[in-house]
């Protein structure tokens, strides 16, 4: 069998940086997927991309820049109507540790 | 092995809001001081579907704070996104900018220990936005968006700061640069002006850079001395106990007063930078970059110069008088119509600097105009008031606000110099007064203090004291 | 006239004139939209909100407009949303869990415009999760059947939107466009479907999936009825950086049905084994009737198009990962229950995305993270430029590409569902485009032996929107391919 492009461990360091729990079943389900797909994504390995610009996006350079003006009035009510929990004006979480 | 030993090696990242009416990336208010999430638009909520779209003051802004730190500003530089996840991180992704920053190089100039100067190298200076507040509770953490979005210059040292005291230099003199190009309010307490420290120690002589901690939550100067201080000695006694600097993040603890590990910083932070797609590339055409200098208030560090040669000024003074631009301001404000600039020149130094010191407010808050203190202190330069009658109309206009003149007349300060009553007054003083006359006149020189003192008391203090001077010598010569 | 339960299946174009000669109104043609809704909804399953009530209150609002005469083209046309705009006040899922219960605060840009011209919403559309898919069969609402065949998929992302309009349930839809979403949904479901210019049109207020290759794009039962809808949505939007400020043509006056002179490129790379003969014939055989009418074949090579998915792959991915990073359970959206931050966000996560979403931020996650970027992300930056390259080599020799949309018809459903590469080759023919954000059109080109049908793909160089829908229209002019309409 090819050299697995990548591992268990691999896969749960992936899970933590994106902050999403893996149940035990899905680890190697996924590991199995995306070694599937790393191994299909090598093909790109077969071009020679020295001194190629990489292309980031598409559409016109330059940012266009807005005048500096307060164009939004206070609407808390509204900014806050889909908060899961919210107390006092605030969204609520479980308690932060620094 | 004694500390003497060891040198620190510093570099500051110092993040500053810039002082834009609206956010970053959104028209929502940046004023500070609002109920909570009322600031909040979906852009700076990071709803689903929300796009950036860039504040051009807040880019000019970045471009002066670059111009007067010398810095190269990038014809084109990019944003990127910096991904983590946090409550007050709206989209768990900060836009900021990462390998092309918007001004790369240039130098802060402080004062080092020995009082030469010394050149602080920068290594970049990029714009990226603030996150939001969390607010920690009993059982809970709340999450106000307010200054979610607000837009923030990161001005990042090369670690060339060799001490706490120079570190504090440093961000005087950054300080000082930011409130005058009004690119920054600085105000550490409200969280405006915000610095991290990154320290490590090497023995000296040694050339390659120890295990450096961050120290983060540092809101004022004090504290960031205090910080560096225990840090650099608690590195120190790591290193001679045989132990290992652990690369670290830290947080000031100012009740304690010492550095403490954070718990939240478990495992390695991988941001995965990468080029934010919403927004196109920032180009500044160097007919931008010129159009921004034209426009830019003068440094301190100009002023300074400018003090010393065309106002005759010390090094000394010119220091104290432009240290903030407020009390430069106020200087050149009430000197504008004097014989000589030093008059107003001392006044600031002594009076003004005192009472603000003293009330702990803004000048332009506890004190008179710069106008109506230029008008007191012309009565000074011609005498129509002494410099202790000054002192008192201007403790009374600060309460008052009232003009100068009308000050002077209510409070009846003006001085008299008319020479027929003043003569007369000595006439009276000399007739009432026959045996010490005598005595002068036979050489007891001394008293001569004593009739100055006396026709004054008769003037009920408001006699010009030159005219009495001189009127009396012709008196007593007989 | 059409019998008046036959009103859902005029043309934008009629209905508009019959709205404006006041013979029909829109609250009619919006309750026969809603009656047919309501009619095919159990076994179709192309909506994942119908929203009645407001649709009725706008059809009486455009037939008031109407009345005061000037109303604009779209004023009064019952249309279907997908479910990834934010429409003000009207919940929008994109298809998640994790946004089930999320009603947004705004619209999105095109949603305003369109409401402005008056157009009636008759529902949200059904989609793949976060347009994350190619058969919609990865919506937490279900999958949406294809109206030809209810055992078969609609295409995905946009399935709903393109099954919805198949099925006369709305006169025109709006979707989007990552990698074939509009084109390919279109080809399966025998409608037309244009994936604009990127830039062309605003993403504000479009639930981000990949935000360099994302496209706003309308459905339509012909490639007039696009015209009419591109127009509408087309346009500088200030709250949108990167779209174009270029003026919006008259899309409509385009359609002159004249292709004489006019050079399509025919990429061999696109004709290879594997695929679906009777795809292929149908596409060659469009090709007959273009050079009947005057157009000249040319024959192109795209040399990277066998590099593009694993380009796409990586691109998309790692912009989705942090475009998704948003979905956290503390702003808005649905809250796993959990005693600590950490564990709020992995449950919440967990809880809110289905599988393929999980699997596309994970792959983005790790082409992103330390020690893998350049290897994976950087690389398939730079193979996107070569890409790019491609198209600007072959329009120096013609006007337009012409291609199959998808390698084959629509396929059983579940057919593809455990096997995500298999999924994801789904997708060759329309990739390249979004990876060089050039326009394209999907048309309907014929019928395979099942009756189901076959989309042509024509491709144009950035801003040539007029031309590609110029080819398209004339195609359809020549009457070579009559359309069908489901038996639903
Ligand atoms: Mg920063
Ligand atoms: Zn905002």
């Amino acid at each position: 069998m090819a050299e697995k492009k990548i591992t268990l461990e691999q896969v749960r360091h992936v899970a933590r940086l994106a902050r999403i729990d893996l149940y035990p079943d899905d680890e190697e389900r996924l590991r199995t997927d995306m070694d599937q797909i790393l191994s299909y994504v090598d093909k790109l390995g077969e071009l020679d991309v020295n001194g190629i610009e990489p292309t980031v996006q598409v559409g016109e350079s330059g940012a266009p820049m807005r005048s500096d003006e307060v164009t939004n009035s206070p609407n808390a009510e509204a900014m806050l109507a889909n908060a899961p929990v919210r107390h006092r004006g605030y969204f609520k979480v479980p308690k932060i540790i620094e | 092995m004694s500390n003497e030993a060891y040198e620190a090696v510093i570099g500051l990242e110092v993040h500053t809001h810039l002082m834009t009416k609206s956010k970053l990336f959104c028209g929502c208010s940046t004023e500070f001081g609002r109920a909570p999430n009322e600031n909040v638009c979906p852009v700076c909520m990071g709803m689903p579907g929300v796009l950036p779209v860039l504040n051009r003051r807040a880019v000019e802004l970045a471009v002066r704070a670059g111009l007067a730190a010398h810095c190269e500003i990038s014809p084109r530089s990019i944003f990127d996104r910096k991904s983590y996840f946090y409550p007050d991180l709206p989209k768990n992704y900060q836009i900021s900018q990462y390998e092309t920053p918007v001004c790369r190089g240039g130098y802060i100039e402080i004062q080092s220990g020995d009082g030469a100067p010394k050149k602080i190298r920068l290594v970049r200076i990029h714009i990226e936005e603030d996150a939001g507040k969390n607010i920690h509770e009993a059982d809970a953490s709340l999450v106000d968006f307010n200054r979610s979005c607000v837009p923030l210059i990161e001005i990042v040292s090369e670690p060339d700061i060799r001490s706490a005291a120079e570190a504090s230099a440093y961000l005087h003199e950054l300080r000082g640069i930011l409130r005058y190009i009004e690119a920054s309010d600085g105000r550490m307490e409200e969280g405006s002006f915000r610095c991290d420290v990154n320290v490590s120690v090497r023995k000296r002589g040694v050339s390659e850079l120890g295990v450096k901690t961050e120290i983060k939550n540092l809101n004022s100067f004090r504290f960031v001395e205090k910080a560096i201080e225990y840090e650099v000695n608690r590195q120190i006694a790591t290193l001679e106990s045989g132990s290992r600097i652990a690369q670290e993040t830290h947080l000031w603890d100012p009740v304690r007063e010492e550095t403490r590990p954070m718990r939240s910083k478990e495992f390695a932070n991988d941001y995965r930078y990468f080029p934010e797609p919403d927004l196109p590339p920032l180009l500044i055409p160097p007919a931008m970059v010129e159009e921004i200098r034209r426009a830019m208030p003068e440094l301190p560090s100009d002023r300074r110069a400018r003090y010393i040669r065309d106002f005759g000024l010390s090094s000394y003074e010119a220091g104290v008088l432009t240290a903030e631009r407020e009390t430069a301001d106020y200087f050149e404000g009430a000197s504008v119509g004097l014989k000589n600039r030093r008059t107003a020149a001392n006044w600031v130094m002594t009076e003004v600097l005192r009472i603000a010191n003293e009330t702990g407010q803004q000048i332009s808050e506890a004190l008179p105009s710069a106008r109506e203190a230029g008008a007191l202190l012309a009565m000074v330069e011609a005498q129509q008031i002494s410099l202790n009658a000054a002192k008192t109309a201007f403790a009374a206009m600060i309460k008052s606000r009232k003009s100068a003149v009308e000050t002077v007349a209510e409070l009846g300060l003006a001085q008299v110099s008319d020479t027929v009553a003043i003569a007369s007054a000595c006439d009276k003083l000399l007739a009432a007064e026959p045996e010490k006359l005598a005595e002068y006149r036979a050489g007891r020189d001394k008293l001569f203090g004593f009739f100055v003192g006396q026709v004054m008391k008769a003037m009920g203090g408001k006699a010009n004291p030159k005219v009495i001077n001189e009127i009396l010598k012709q008196k007593l010569a007989g | 006239m059409s019998s008046s339960t036959e009103l859902n299946r005029l043309t934008i174009a009629d209905a508009a004139a019959l709205l404006h000669k006041r013979e029909i109104s829109s609250a009619e043609l919006t309750r026969v939209c809603l009656d047919r809704i309501a009619a095919v909804e159990p076994q179709l399953n192309a909506f994942i909100t119908v929203t009645q009530k407001a649709a009725l209150e706008q059809a009486d609002a455009a037939d008031r407009r109407i009345k005061g005469g000037d109303a604009p083209p779209l004023c009064g046309i019952p249309l279907g949303i997908k479910d990834i705009y934010a429409t003000k006040g009207a919940t929008t899922t994109c298809a998640s869990k994790i946004l089930s219960n999320f009603v947004p605060p705004f619209d999105a840009t095109v949603i305003a415009k369109l409401r402005g011209e008056g157009a009636v919403f008759v529902g949200k559309t059904n989609m793949d999760e976060f347009a994350m898919g190619s058969s919609t069969e990865n919506s937490a609402f279900g999958p949406t059947k294809n109206p030809h065949d209810l055992t078969r998929v609609a295409g995905g992302s946009s399935g709903g939107s393109a099954a919805a309009v198949a099925a006369g349930e709305c006169l025109g839809a709006l979707g989007t466009d990552t990698g074939g979403s509009i084109r390919e949904p279109a080809s399966f479901c025998g409608v037309t479907g244009i994936k604009p210019t990127y830039s062309r049109v605003s993403r504000y207020g479009v639930v981000a999936y990949a935000s360099s290759l994302d496209q706003v794009g309308p459905f339509a039962k012909t490639v007039r009825d696009a015209a009419i809808l591109l127009r509408a949505l087309a346009g500088h939007d200030p709250h949108d950086s990167t779209c174009s400020a270029r003026p919006v043509p008259d899309y409509e006056r385009a359609l002159t049905g004249d292709v004489s002179g006019l050079r399509i490129g025919v990429p061999k790379e696109y004709f290879v084994a594997g695929m679906d003969p009777t795809v292929e014939r149908a596409v060659r055989e469009a090709l007959k009737c273009y050079e009947a009418m005057g157009a000249k074949l040319v024959d192109i090579t795209l040399p990277h198009t066998s590099y593009a998915i694993a380009c796409y792959y990586l691109v998309a991915t790692a912009e989705a990962s942090a475009n998704l990073a948003r979905y956290d359970g503390i702003r808005y959206g649905v809250r796993a229950a959990a005693e600590d931050m950490i564990s709020l966000y992995e449950m919440t996560r967990a809880q809110g995305f289905g599988a393929e979403v999980k699997r596309r931020i994970m792959l983005g996650t790790f082409a992103l993270s330390a020690g893998y970027y350049d290897a994976y992300y950087l690389k398939a930056m730079k193979v996107r430029t070569l890409i790019r390259r491609d198209f600007d080599c072959a329009f120096e020799d013609c006007d337009v590409i012409v291609t199959p949309v998808a390698p084959t018809t629509a396929f059983k459903l579940g057919e593809k569902m455990n096997d995500p590469l298999t999924m994801y080759l789904s997708d060759i023919f329309t990739i390249s485009v979004n990876l060089a954000g050039l326009p394209g059109l999907a048309i309907p080109c014929g019928y395979d032996a099942n009756g189901l049908p076959i989309g042509m793909q024509i491709i144009g160089a950035p801003f040539a929107e007029e031309t590609i829908l110029r080819t398209g229209d004339a195609f359809e002019r020549s009457g070579a391919v009559i359309p069908r309409r489901p038996a639903l």
